[in-house]
């Protein structure tokens, strides 16, 4: 092993592990990458435990990638012992990010989540029986680690250096990233890995008008290839989205979701879609229009915060839900 | 008018956002005239409604304002900016619906339209928005920081 590679950790939260995949694929590229680190940490790929982690010395790991959400008080514990052994700290993907779709949790309590998982219908559990904090198991006692009261990003509980968002984030971003590290020349901390500004601005469809007179749902209908899909009457986060994933999903006739989170400048991604929406929804005849045509017209979208806040729930000004209503 | 300053119970607080043409010169007039209306009110003077966008709401909310007021130029066409009102109108609804999947009553924000000369009935819509407010009791966002472990 080299002297001057660099130690690499990848950690993980609440994820599904599509982050993994990404620096798997990131193919020819990954001897590359490869040949200049030393994995310290990566639990996914490789056999180095908990215990290997906490013997290494503090800012012994030059970069650590952070991919998951943070659900319970594992996840901290984990970002936190990362945090303190690594130089960098960098949110790796939406989940890390903004807290993704795990984040919509953010709408229900832990009692009916657990509820849903456990107690519905649908669900083979006879018995009833749910995770407990703590259960004797014949002599041996086992805990599960305990929920948080709400889920955060990553930088929620630790500092965090650099950010790469998507769901999953795009090789050429990874590679950016790396090629950055591997010859010192970091973009100031703090930054975001990609383009500042919002998908319309890489979209390679036509916009012509400025109102809608109703919303189309993804399902509802089969896209024109061609023209921007906003102008179809169909909710593309597009303009609420950071670019640099090559609008994948536009070029394959779908809406934009907006993992890749809010763009340079906006700070709350649900917030500066709404009000773009609001901005052509009905903007034709809108001197026309009564208070109750408008209300009624709005009642077209029928989960707001499902569809403007699909990943960065946890990361938006209000968080999560309240019981007020 | 505020019988209750000594009291317990709970005084509101509220945040104007106030079009420069029409809402804010209503206010200005109420105050001129020396007419009463609850101090609970704190007034931003923007050029138009259109310019409150849903973040501005949101961020008062979460700083723990019981009630925000946008206040422009009455439609259709009294929008010195011809329709700044009517988007500042779209917004508002779409809003009240991500307020209610958030669990925030969609009350706490309300969207008023008073022309210059209406001074009086600016009044009567902050007493009007006091006394709901009173009634709907502290922001849930004052009662729990989010987050917060
Ligand atoms: S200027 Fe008053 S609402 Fe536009």
């Amino acid at each position: 092993m080299g002297r001057n590679r660099l130690n690499l950790a990848i950690g993980l939260g609440a994820t599904c592990s599509g982050c993994d995949i990404t620096i798997v694929d990131l193919a020819e590229y990954l001897p590359k990458v490869l040949s200049s680190v030393n994995i310290a940490f990566w639990p996914t790929a490789a056999d180095l435990k908990l215990k290997d982690l906490e013997a290494m010395a503090n800012g012994s790991i030059d970069l650590c990638l952070y991919h998951g959400a943070i659900v319970n008080e594992e996840n901290a514990e984990m970002a936190r012992l990362l945090r303190r052994k690594s130089k960098l700290m960098v949110a790796f993907g939406s989940c890390a990010c903004f807290g993704g779709v795990p984040g919509l949790a953010n709408l229900a309590t832990k009692d009916s989540l657990l509820e849903t998982v456990y107690g519905t219908p649908s669900t083979d559990n006879p018995k009833g029986l749910k995770p407990q904090g703590e259960a004797l198991v014949g002599e041996y006692r086992m805990a599960v680690p305990k929920r948080l009261d709400a889920v955060l990003p990553l930088s929620g509980v630790v500092e965090v250096d650099y950010s790469i968002p998507g769901c999953p984030p795009q090789t050429s971003q990874v590679k950016d990233a790396f090629e950055a590290i591997l010859s010192s020349d970091l973009p100031p901390r703090g930054s975001v890995i990609g383009p500042a500004k919002n998908l319309c601005d890489e979209c390679p469809r036509k916009r012509e008008g400025k109102s809608i007179s109703k919303i189309v749902r993804a399902h509802e209908t089969i896209a024109d290839q061609e023209r921007c899909l906003l102008d179809q009457g169909i909710l593309c986060m597009g303009p609420a989205t950071r670019a640099g994933c090559d609008a994948k999903c536009i070029k394959a006739n779908m809406r934009c979701e907006g993992c890749m989170g809010p763009p340079d400048g906006v700070g709350d991604q649900g917030a500066k879609m709404l009000g773009a929406i609001a901005s052509i929804l009905g903007l034709e005849g809108e001197d026309k229009m009564s208070e109750e045509d408008v209300a009624r017209l709005m009642d077209g979208i029928v989960d707001p915060v499902g569809l403007f806040y699909l990943f960065s729930l946890p990361s938006s000004i209000l968080r999560r839900r309240l019981w007020e209503v | 008018m505020i019988e209750n300053r000594k009291g317990d119970w709970f005084e509101p607080r509220i945040l104007g956002f106030l079009c420069n043409w029409c809402s804010y010169a209503a206010a200005d007039l109420a105050g001129m005239s020396r007419m009463e209306y609850p101090p609970n009110i704190r007034c931003v003077r923007v050029m138009c409604s259109g310019r409150v966008e849903p973040s501005f709401v949101l961020e008062a909310l979460r700083e723990g304002y019981d009630g925000v007021l946008i206040a422009g130029c009455h439609p259709p066409s009294d929008c010195h900016y011809q329709s700044g009102n009517l988007k500042a109108r779209r917004r508002y609804y779409l809003l009240r619906k991500l307020l209610r999947e958030l669990g925030i009553n969609p009350d706490r924000v309300r969207l008023e339209w008073a022309s210059a000369s209406e001074g009086q009935r600016f009044a009567e819509i902050v007493k009007d928005f006091t006394e709901r407010l009173r009634r709907l009791g502290p922001s849930p966002l004052k009662v729990k920081r989010v987050g917060a472990e």
